[in-house]
């Protein structure tokens, strides 16, 4: 009795060897393609000289929130330079962007389905509960065996453990769109895939953003995790100081993290919401155009 | 297509739960509702009728009696249990989703109870939001769009927003987009319910005048009565799944099918729902104009009124006399009735809302006359009868005086003068 022990853990170690064996190809081709996404959007933040991204962040920040946001991000971003984790962060940033971007490209679809077929949900909630639940590190292992050490197993582990709420809150969003307005749909002889385009998703875009919003904010804690299996950027120079216990680089480091998180936490709300001065400026000029008319 | 029956249901059932068919059939051979509640929900049972073109049909019960489940059936949001659904002549049970989208934008539209309008685009997107759908391009659609906006009283505002608008407004435009997408048939479920009560009397004759003049057949759901009263041609009642009674608001009024219906039509407002002639008398006090008024004397006598209705020689109602002018003509020998009939007497024709002739009949102590379109005299409507009508009283019990106005000369003094002025004595 003393003797029995259930194999799991030996079964999965030997499905992975199988799926190593069996599809190596396709997960090459996987990390190339990651890699080569990460290192575009890579040259593209780090080519730049830094005052270049900072304007356009501060640009964006205007966009959507106004001045105060403005403010507090280029006095953000100038501090992750002073402390010298320019470079790191803009590493960090474009991981969390291609995690973060592929993630919905995964989540949202899936959300979708999840709002279509209650067969569908039923299937799918019990496998986020696991991803979400399972330690991030764990992701890391079979990850690090299918996509070698490096950027990739970072970026796959962070699609794993960052996709959940983008399923759920889009699944809610659209379960949640008022019945009476897609029955009126159907009933003036919408089809389905236009019901989703025009009624669905339009009506539910508050609630998906919400979950985009959340799926952006779980990638960054994810990255620093990440570090630890070479992805290099603010999560190596984590690592590297737990190491080294070396607190004034982990407090620089860190506080670089909490800054990319607050800017990009703050952006992605606000689209999300609808309500930004863009926004606002536009309706004031619709509205001015209408009263001349109506003049 | 000259096919007369827009929507027809036939032997229609719908049932929730884990095993419908089986309810149904337990149904189909005689079960109760309550005795297959353990498989399920019966929300519609054996429901049969046919709506005919340019009708209001008005199903009317309270909520849970399955009004809103049967709507739906009817452009296939709910897929019927068992039994069918025909749409302009083509049935649209079991046929496929692309077939019965293709319907729905043809020959069935909907208003919604809570507008269901899409919050997101302008009243006249919205508007054209059923043109959209089929296919239509977006100038020629918002020239439409432009002109429902203008039928259903929008004009200017077709640039905003839903939320900008009061309920009252949200609905014409849920109105207007059922409009615009130009089907015959359209289904308004509950469709002024959530509007305030003066705004729902504005939609509600909105809603007569836009049927009048598009002739739309028009299957209206509520659970208020006096709305289903107003509105409906014919007016189906529903209670607990079921179709009680099929009916005009006169025939659910004054012939109840059953105990439940009659406590439903208890409280309803008679004055406007019954009409002249459903009330109206048999005329027993008349003469026609060359009957003479040695005639219109003895009418009179033998009924004992002092007022008796004249006729022209082409039946057509000429006015009243009274006994006094009579006897006089009768005592001065004259022979012709027409220097003193009175043609002040008040004719109302036969659809007239008996709230109409509240007035007209304290105003007058004679009966008020119905007269069809030619002016042929139909009916009276004496005031007891009118009280008796809208206190729900029968008038066919006893012996009401239902002949007004009472007689005011005695017979023996018309007696005499008749014999007295006799001519030959034939006549008496």
């Amino acid at each position: 009795m003393n003797d029995f022990r259930l194999p799991l853990g030996t079964l999965v170690e030997g499905f992975i060897d199988y799926v190593t064996e069996t599809f190596g190809f396709l997960f090459d081709f996987i990390r190339v393609v990651f890699d080569g996404a990460y290192e575009f959007v890579d040259l593209l933040l780090i080519t730049p000289p830094f005052w270049v991204i900072v304007l356009l962040a501060a640009g964006l920040a205007l966009a959507a929130r106004g001045w105060k946001f403005m403010t507090g991000t280029i006095v953000g971003l100038l501090v992750i330079v002073g402390v010298d984790q320019w470079e790191n962060a803009m590493d960090t940033l474009a991981l969390v962007l291609v995690a973060s971007l592929l993630a919905i490209a995964f989540s949202v679809p899936l959300g979708i389905l999840a709002a279509k077929s209650s067969v569908a949900s039923g299937i799918i909630r019990p496998i986020l509960d696991f991803m979400q639940t399972m330690p991030a590190f764990v992701y890391l292992i079979p990850a690090l065996i299918l996509f070698r050490v490096g950027v990739v197993p970072g970026i796959v582990a962070t699609i794993i453990f960052a996709m959940a709420p983008g399923v759920r809150l889009t699944e809610l969003g659209i379960r949640g769109v008022d019945r009476e307005v897609v029955e009126a749909g159907q009933a003036f002889g919408a089809s389905p895939w236009r019901i989703l385009r025009q009624i669905q998703l339009p009506l539910a875009m508050p609630t998906i953003m919400a979950g985009i919003n959340q799926v952006i904010m779980l990638s960054l804690s994810m990255v620093v995790i990440a570090g630890m299996v070479g992805a290099g950027g603010l999560g190596a120079q984590v690592v590297a100081s737990l190491n080294r216990i070396d607190v004034s680089l982990g407090f620089e480091a860190g506080l670089a993290v909490v800054i990319l998180a607050i800017f990009l936490d703050r952006l992605t709300a606000a689209l999300g919401t609808g309500d930004t001065p863009l926004g606002r400026i536009r309706n004031t000029r619709k509205r001015r155009a209408q009263q001349a008319l109506a003049a | 297509m000259t096919e007369t029956i827009a929507v027809k249901a036939d032997r229609l059932y719908k049932a929730f739960g884990r095993r419908p068919h089986e309810l149904v059939k337990k149904l189909t051979a005689g079960a109760s509702r309550d005795e297959v509640s353990s498989l399920g929900t019966a929300a519609v049972i054996d429901a049969s009728f046919e709506v005919r073109r340019g009708e209001i049909f008005v199903v009317m019960g309270l909520s849970g009696s399955g009004k809103s489940t049967l709507i739906r059936m009817l452009n296939g949001l709910l897929d019927a249990t068992s039994g069918t659904v025909t749409v302009a002549g083509q049935s649209i049970t079991g046929i496929s989703a692309a077939a019965l989208r293709e319907v729905r934008r043809k020959n069935i539209s909907m208003v919604f109870q809570h507008f269901a309008l899409l919050p997101h685009r302008t009243v006249i997107d919205n508007v054209a939001y059923g043109l959209e759908v089929q296919g239509m391009g977006r100038e020629e659609r918002l020239a439409k769009a432009r002109t429902i906006i203008r039928l259903v009283g929008l004009d200017g505002w077709a640039d905003s927003l839903p939320a900008e608008l009061s309920g009252g407004m949200q609905q014409r435009v849920g109105l207007g987009r059922a409009l615009a997408a130009d089907t015959d048939v359209l289904l308004m479920d509950e469709a002024f319910s959530a509007l305030d009560p003066l705004i729902r009397r504005e939609m509600q004759e909105q809603l007569i005048e836009l049927q009048a003049e598009l002739g739309k057949t028009i299957i209206f759901i509520t659970h208020d009565l006096n709305e289903a009263m107003f509105l409906g041609d014919r007016i189906a009642v529903m209670r607990d799944g079921r179709i009680v009674q099929i009916g005009t608001p006169e025939e659910i009024l004054t012939d109840p099918a059953n105990d439940y219906v009659a406590q439903f039509v208890q409280d309803v407002d008679r004055a406007r729902v019954l009409t002249a002639a459903s009330v109206m008398e048999p005329v027993r006090s008349v003469v026609t104009i060359t009957g003479g008024p040695r005639a219109a004397l003895r009418t009179m006598r033998d009924l004992q009124t002092s007022a008796t209705f004249v006729l022209n020689r082409d039946r057509s109602f000429a006015g009243v006399v009274r006994d006094r002018d009579v006897l006089k003509q009768v005592k001065a020998g004259e022979t012709d009735l027409r220097a003193i009939v009175r043609t002040d007497a008040i004719s109302v024709s036969p659809d007239t809302p008996l709230v109409d002739l509240v007035e007209p009949s304290v105003g007058s102590d004679l009966a008020i006359a119905v007269v069809d379109e030619k002016n042929r005299l139909l009916g009276v409507i004496p005031r007891v009868t009118l009280l008796a009508a809208l206190g729900n009283v029968s008038t066919n019990t006893g012996e009401l005086p239902v002949i007004e106005p009472v007689a005011t000369i005695s017979v023996n003094m018309i007696t005499e003068t008749l014999r007295d002025t006799a001519l030959e004595g034939a006549d008496l």
